[in-house]
């Protein structure tokens, strides 16, 4: 798979990254390559198997419906840039 | 697929239209604790006082799911008629909001732990129509953004992030804006009844997106724009109406409609386009590799299956066969499960109609008047039930049993010991009747001449007695009386 200029583009854009003309030209390259190495893995036939999903045979772990964590909004909001009233405060962000 | 009725359509320019609606629900899951942590969910808590380190997305968390997140959403799946998948995914939904902090929202994309069902939506004008389910998934609330608490910046609380929502996605099977509305309330209803979400739109509990398109009558499906947000069932008929006939007026004019996201303002009745959304439409959907798939038994279906309580279509008949009561009555009884609740406490051994009527009009009539919530209500099912039991057996009449309800509502106390405190039992004795009968001919020579050229002025001689024994004398034997005294 062959990844354009155009594609390197709107990948960075939705990843939030800036990214210079030349960058984009070095990601072409390089993306393409990452991916056609990772298409070597069509060559095995995978019809019928199905996707494993862990390497041990195991269910799901579930907890029961309990309180047992939060209360300490002055630990979660500790690294945030800009707080107030333990908010985290943010760039304006409204349509 | 349904075709609208001719009272559906909507006339343009160019000849009528048929509205096509879709919408995805989103429901808040009645939860002691959120979706994938152990935080609280409960509503209006101090700012990030409800969250743990995972619903902040620190580095290194994992999920684990919550066990009554999972039963909630396949009873709701059992309340929609719908199927059960024994083995659903979550899945990574990418995007980047300042209240997402995983930078994704877990959610379920293409195999949801429930798939197809039906709603049966009653209509106002005594119709229905069913509208189909296509899919419910099980996936997590973002945070919340404050935009008003400072002028260039927003406020972030993540009490919400991580909270277990169900969204639940109808197929374009709906055909107005009072059909949309409709459909809503009934599923809202439903979910009620089941007590998997609250139903709470003032605070955000249960919300819609609405997916609008228009076409001519059968003809092709049309583009379809989507209008995020909508939280309030009044607000999701203004949203379609305006949507449908901007949409008509674009095609009229030449035009064509955008497949785009648009925001309903409530302040100027209109949707506009939401730019932002457009490009971060690509969601990247991918398993969460930090999540098995989700298998459950059959046994474990069937075992929820067998302790759903009774859904408001199945009491809606049982009330229409047991108690006898009228398709309308049991509409209304039934729409809340607290007034049906309600009505069962209270009709047990009386007369059934009577009891809806008194339900209805009397306690609902004044619940309404209030504004307050049912299980606000200041005297009881028992209170109430001894009230129709002295106007059944004959104690008090049916007006002072009004008043005796306004005085136990404004002043609390048991019904008969007002009553008879306040002496209002009914007076049937004859003879005291027969006193005032006499006293009020005497004194009236000539409404006893009218009455006997129009003997419906008799009810000005009944209202006299009423009056001057302060409603208590028994109706009936004041009306035989009158009869027999005026020789009617």
């Amino acid at each position: 798979m062959k990844v354009d200029e155009a594609t390197v583009r709107h990948i960075a854009r939705l990843a939030r990254i800036r990214v210079s003309d030349a960058e984009a030209k070095t990601f072409e390259g390089e993306l393409t390559g990452i991916l056609q190495w990772v298409e070597q893995l069509d060559e095995v036939d995978t019809d019928g198997v199905e996707p494993m999903t862990s390497v041990v045979e195991t269910e799901m772990k579930k907890r029961t419906d309990e309180v047992t964590d939060g209360g300490y909004a002055g630990d979660i909001i500790k690294n945030a840039p800009e707080r107030a009233d333990n908010f985290f405060v943010v760039p304006k962000v409204v349509e | 697929m349904a075709d609208a009725t001719p009272a559906d359509l909507i006339s343009g320019a160019t000849g009528d239209w048929e509205t096509v609606i879709g919408l995805e629900v989103h429901a808040q899951v009645v939860s002691k604790s959120k979706l994938f942590s152990g935080a609280a969910t409960a509503f209006g808590a101090e700012p990030n006082s409800q969250v743990s380190l995972v619903d902040a997305a620190m580095p290194g968390m994992l999920p684990v799911i919550n066990a009554e997140c999972i039963a909630q959403a396949v009873r709701t799946g059992l309340g929609l008629k719908a199927q059960i998948n024994l083995e659903s995914v979550f899945d990574r939904k990418n995007y980047f909001y300042p209240d997402l902090p995983q930078g994704y929202q877990i959610s379920q994309f293409s195999r949801p732990i429930v798939g197809e069902g039906e709603v049966v939506v009653d209509l106002e004008d005594g119709g229905s129509v069913t509208v189909g389910i296509e899919r419910l998934h099980l996936e997590q609330d973002a945070g919340k953004s404050l935009h008003d608490q400072h002028p260039d910046f927003s406020y972030v609380d993540l009490n919400r992030s991580g909270v277990a929502l169900m969204e639940i996605v109808s197929k374009p099977d709906i055909r107005s804006a009072d059909q949309a509305k409709a459909y809503v309330t009934k599923l809202r209803s439903i979910l009620r009844y089941l007590g998997t979400c609250d139903g709470n739109m003032e605070q955000g509990s249960l919300r819609a997106d609405v997916n609008v398109s228009v076409r001519k009558p059968r003809g092709e499906l049309g583009t379809r724009c989507e209008i995020k947000n909508v939280n309030s069932i009044r607000t999701i008929g203004l949203a379609v109406d305006y949507e449908a006939r901007r949409q008509i007026d674009i095609i009229e004019d030449g035009g064509a409609i955008h497949q785009e996201t648009r925001l309903f303002d409530p302040d100027t009745g209109a949707t506009r386009a939401m730019r932002s959304k457009e490009e971060a439409r690509d969601y990247r959907y991918f398993p969460d590799p930090d999540l098995l798939p989700l298998v459950l038994t059959q046994d474990y279906v069937d075992d929820l299956a067998a302790h759903l309580p009774e859904l408001p279509d199945r009491k809606h008949a049982r009330f229409m066969a047991d108690y006898s009561l009228a398709a309308y009555d049991a509409d209304v009884l039934v729409a809340d499960k607290e007034a049906a609740d309600f009505f069962e406490a209270v009709a047990g051994g009386l007369d059934a109609k009577a009891a809806a009527n008194w339900v209805i009009n009397e306690v609902m009539g004044r619940i309404n008047k209030e504004g307050m919530a049912f299980s606000d209500i200041p005297v009881s099912a028992e209170a109430n039930k001894a009230i129709l039991q002295m106007t059944a057996d004959g104690t008090i009449s049916g007006k002072i049993a009004k008043d005796v309800l306004d005085i136990a509502w404004k002043e609390g106390g048991d019904p008969r010991a007002i009553v008879e405190q306040r002496g209002l039992e009914q007076v049937s004795d004859s003879g005291e009747i027969e006193k005032v009968v006499d006293e009020i001919i005497a004194a009236n020579p000539k409404q006893v001449e009218q009455v006997k050229g129009k003997p419906k002025t008799l009810g000005w001689f009944v209202g006299q007695v009423m009056q001057a024994t302060g409603g208590k004398a028994n109706p009936k034997s004041v009306n035989q009386i009158l009869r027999k005294k005026l020789e009617l």
